[in-house]
C-alpha cells in the first residue's frame, strides 16, 4: 500500500462517516453541499472521458435535461418507478448521443466545430422542453410529484437526506471507477490516438467512428444518470439548472478547473466551484443581487489565465518536479 | 393556414432581422479568423453597448445618433480590453481554456450587469412611424437598423481589402506564421482586429436598441445564434457567415410565425446540425 492509496481510503472513510457525524444546526446543510458535489463531479467524470481525448463537447446540458426530464415526467405522468424510468432515459440520451456523434465523427467534425455542434444541441433541447410547456411545464420547470406514503426505495423517495448522501456516493464512486477503468483499457490508447490525428489513427487500423461513437454514448448515458438522480434528489427540474449553455459550461468550468486528465480532477474543480458559490451566496444572502455571481466568473477567468492545467494538475504536476529532481533526474510515477 | 400577407411580413422582417445578425457574425468571425479564438462572450459586449446607448441617451440626454456614434468607441474599447486583459495571456493555451475565459467573461457581465442595472429591461423610446407598403407592415426602426448594418459590412468591407492594416489582418487569417515573416507584428494585428471586432458589436448594440429592449442576459438570445451562424458559413468566412445570417434568420421569422418563436429557433438549430453533417466546413466551403 502506498501513501497516496492510504490517504485515499483515509479520506474515503471520513467522507462515508459525515452523515453520522453530529455537525449541530448546519448538518442538513452541509449533507446538501456534499450531494450536490458528489451528483455534479459524477457528470464532470462523465464529461471528462469525452474531454480527455478532444472531443470538447459544449452541449452536456442536453444528456442531462434528457436524463432529468425523462425520469421526473415518466413518473408524473405514469407513475413509472424512477428505477425503470432511469433506465429509459438513459437509452434515450444514448439514442440522442448516437444519432449527434454518428455524423459527427462520418464526417470529421472535430474541435471548433465540434464544439460548437453540440452547444447547438444543447440549446435545440432547451428550447423544446421550454416550447413543450404543456408537458414540461416551460421555463417554470416541473416538480416531482411527491410519493406521499409511497416515498422509500420503489419511489427513491427519501425523507431522510441521508439516504441520498450515500447514493451520491455510491454513484461518484461508479463514475470515477468507470474513468479508471476507461483509463486502464486499449480504448484509451485508440482513443488518445484519434485525439491526436485521426487520419493517421485510422491509418493503422483503429476504427475511429466506433470508438468515438463507443466513447460518446458511455459518457451521454452516465450524464443522463446523473441528470436522473440530480432531478430526483432535489425533486425539481428546470430548462435553465439542469439543461442549456449554462449549466453546459458550468460541467466543462470545473472540470477544467480541476484538471480533466486526471481522476480527481472533476471532483476537486466541483468541490471547489461549487463551495465557492455557495459561500458567496450566503455571504452576500439577498443584497447586492449579481454580485456572487459576478466573482465566480472573474475568479472562472483568473483561475483559466493563472492554472491552465487546472487545480488539481498543476499541484500534482509540481509535486512530480519535485519527486523527479529528488530521485536523481529519473521521473517517477506519482 | 396562416394568411399568406403575413408570411410575407415575415419574410421582410427575417431580411431585415438578417442584416444585423449578419453585422454580428461577421464581427465574430473576423476575430476568430484572425485570432482563431471564439469570443463566447461576444454578444455580451453588445449587450454593454446598449446599455451605454441608453444611458447616454436617457441619463445624459445624448441624441441618438452620437449615442450610437459613442457606441461604437465604446465596443473597439471593450474589444481592446478583452483582448489585452484576457485573450493575450492564454494565446498559446489549449484552445478549450481560451473558449472557457471567454465563457468566463460571459458569466462576469451578465452578473456584473445585474448587479449594476438590475435585471429590468430598458429601452429607449423612440417614435419611429410604421410603413405600410402593399398591407405588409415594416417598422421602420427595423428598416433603419438593416440599412446602417449593410452600411457598417460595406465599411467593414473597404477596411479590409483597401486599406494596408486590413491587407495585413486578411493576410494573418491566412498565414499566421508567414505574415510574421513578411515584418508585420501579429501582437499589433490582433490588438486592431478585436478592435473592429468590438466596434462592429459597438455598432450592432447601436441598431438592436432601436429595436429591443436591453436586460442583462440579453446576450443569450442571440450568442447561441450567432455562433450557429459563423459556423454555419464556415468559420472565419466572411462572405459565408453574410449568407448564412440570411438563411438563418428567414428560418427564425418565418417558422416564429407558422409555429411558435422558440419552435423557430429550434427549426433554425435543427437545420444547422443538418447542414453541419452535410458540409461540415459551412456551407460554402470548397470540397477538398
Amino acid at each position: 500500500m502506498t501513501a497516496a492509496r492510504i490517504l485515499g481510503l483515509v479520506a474515503l472513510a471520513a467522507l462515508a462517516l459525515v452523515p453520522v457525524l453530529p455537525l449541530g444546526a448546519a448538518q442538513e446543510y452541509i449533507w446538501h453541499v456534499i450531494i450536490q458535489i458528489f451528483l455534479w463531479s459524477f457528470v464532470g467524470n462523465a464529461w471528462s472521458l469525452m474531454g480527455r481525448f478532444g472531443l470538447v463537447s459544449l452541449g452536456h446540458g442536453a444528456f442531462l435535461g434528457v436524463g432529468a426530464y425523462a425520469t421526473v415526467l415518466l413518473w408524473n405522468f405514469f407513475g413509472m418507478t424512477p428505477w425503470l424510468g432511469t433506465v429509459l432515459a438513459v437509452l434515450l440520451t444514448v439514442a440522442l448521443a448516437l444519432v449527434v456523434a454518428y455524423p459527427c465523427s462520418r464526417f470529421q467534425v472535430v474541435g471548433h466545430y465540434f464544439g460548437l455542434v453540440t452547444l447547438a444541441v444543447g440549446e435545440v433541447i432547451r428550447l423544446w422542453i421550454v416550447a413543450e410547456r404543456d408537458w414540461t411545464g416551460g421555463s417554470l420547470g416541473v416538480s416531482l410529484k411527491t410519493a406521499g406514503t409511497a416515498s422509500g426505495w420503489w419511489t427513491l423517495q427519501f425523507a431522510d437526506k441521508r439516504v441520498f448522501y450515500y447514493v451520491g456516493m455510491a454513484a461518484w464512486l461508479f463514475g470515477l471507477w468507470v474513468w479508471w477503468r476507461v483509463d486502464r483499457s486499449m480504448a484509451r490508447s485508440a482513443m488518445e490516438a484519434i485525439g491526436e490525428d485521426e487520419t493517421a489513427a485510422a491509418s493503422v487500423g483503429i476504427r475511429v467512428t466506433r470508438f468515438k461513437m463507443g466513447i460518446t454514448a458511455l459518457s451521454a448515458a452516465l450524464t443522463a444518470l446523473g441528470g436522473a438522480l440530480l432531478a430526483l434528489y432535489l425533486a425539481y427540474t428546470n430548462p435553465d439548472t439542469l439543461s442549456g449553455i449554462g449549466v453546459s459550461l458550468r460541467i466543462v468550468f470545473a472540470v477544467v478547473l480541476g484538471g480533466m486528465y486526471s481522476l480527481l480532477g472533476p471532483f476537486v474543480g466541483t468541490a471547489l466551484t461549487i463551495s465557492l458559490s455557495e459561500y458567496l451566496r450566503i455571504y452576500f444572502g439577498i443584497k447586492l443581487i449579481g454580485i456572487a455571481e459576478t466573482i465566480y466568473g472573474l475568479l472562472l477567468m483568473i483561475f483559466i489565465i493563472f492554472l491552465p492545467s487546472g487545480i488539481y494538475g498543476s499541484i500534482r504536476d509540481a509535486l512530480r518536479r519535485r519527486l523527479t529532481r529528488a530521485s536523481g533526474g529519473f521521473p517517477v510515477r506519482a | 393556414m396562416v394568411d399568406p400577407i403575413f408570411l410575407l411580413e415575415a419574410v421582410v422582417n427575417g431580411i431585415l432581422l438578417g442584416g444585423v445578425l449578419a453585422l454580428l457574425a461577421l464581427g465574430l468571425n473576423l476575430i476568430f479568423g484572425v485570432i482563431d479564438i471564439v469570443w463566447i462572450a461576444y454578444v455580451d459586449l453588445v449587450t454593454l453597448c446598449m446599455y451605454a446607448v441608453y444611458f447616454l441617451v436617457t441619463l445624459y440626454g445624448w441624441p441618438l445618433w452620437l449615442a450610437g456614434v459613442a457606441s461604437i468607441a465604446v465596443g473597439a474599447l471593450l474589444g481592446m480590453l478583452v483582448h489585452l486583459l484576457i485573450i493575450s495571456p492564454i494565446l498559446t493555451s489549449p484552445p478549450i481554456n481560451q473558449l472557457l475565459a471567454t465563457g468566463g467573461l460571459l458569466f462576469f457581465i451578465q452578473s456584473f450587469a445585474t448587479l449594476l442595472w438590475s435585471t429590468d429591461h430598458r429601452s429607449v423610446r423612440v417614435s419611429m412611424p410604421t410603413l405600410e407598403v402593399g398591407g405588409i407592415f415594416v417598422s421602420f426602426s427595423r428598416l433603419l437598423a438593416f440599412g446602417l448594418a449593410i452600411l457598417a459590412m460595406i465599411a467593414l468591407y473597404f477596411f479590409l481589402t483597401r486599406t494596408y492594416t486590413g491587407t495585413a489582418i486578411r493576410a494573418v487569417s491566412q498565414d499566421r506564421e508567414a505574415i510574421a515573416l513578411m515584418g508585420a507584428r501579429p501582437q499589433r494585428l490582433y490588438l486592431v482586429t478585436s478592435a473592429v471586432g468590438g466596434a462592429m458589436a459597438g455598432v450592432a448594440g447601436a441598431l438592436l436598441i432601436i429595436q429591443y429592449a436591453v436586460h442583462p442576459y440579453f446576450g443569450g438570445a442571440f450568442g447561441p445564434l450567432t455562433f450557429m451562424i459563423c459556423v454555419l458559413g464556415g468559420l472565419g468566412n466572411m462572405v459565408g457567415a453574410f449568407f448564412a445570417a440570411f438563411i438563418m434568420a428567414q428560418v427564425i421569422s418565418v417558422g416564429g410565425v407558422l409555429v411558435s418563436t422558440e419552435m423557430g429557433y429550434v427549426i433554425a438549430f435543427v437545420i444547422f446540425i443538418v447542414l453541419m453533417f452535410a458540409r461540415p466546413g459551412g456551407i460554402f466551403a470548397r470540397r477538398g
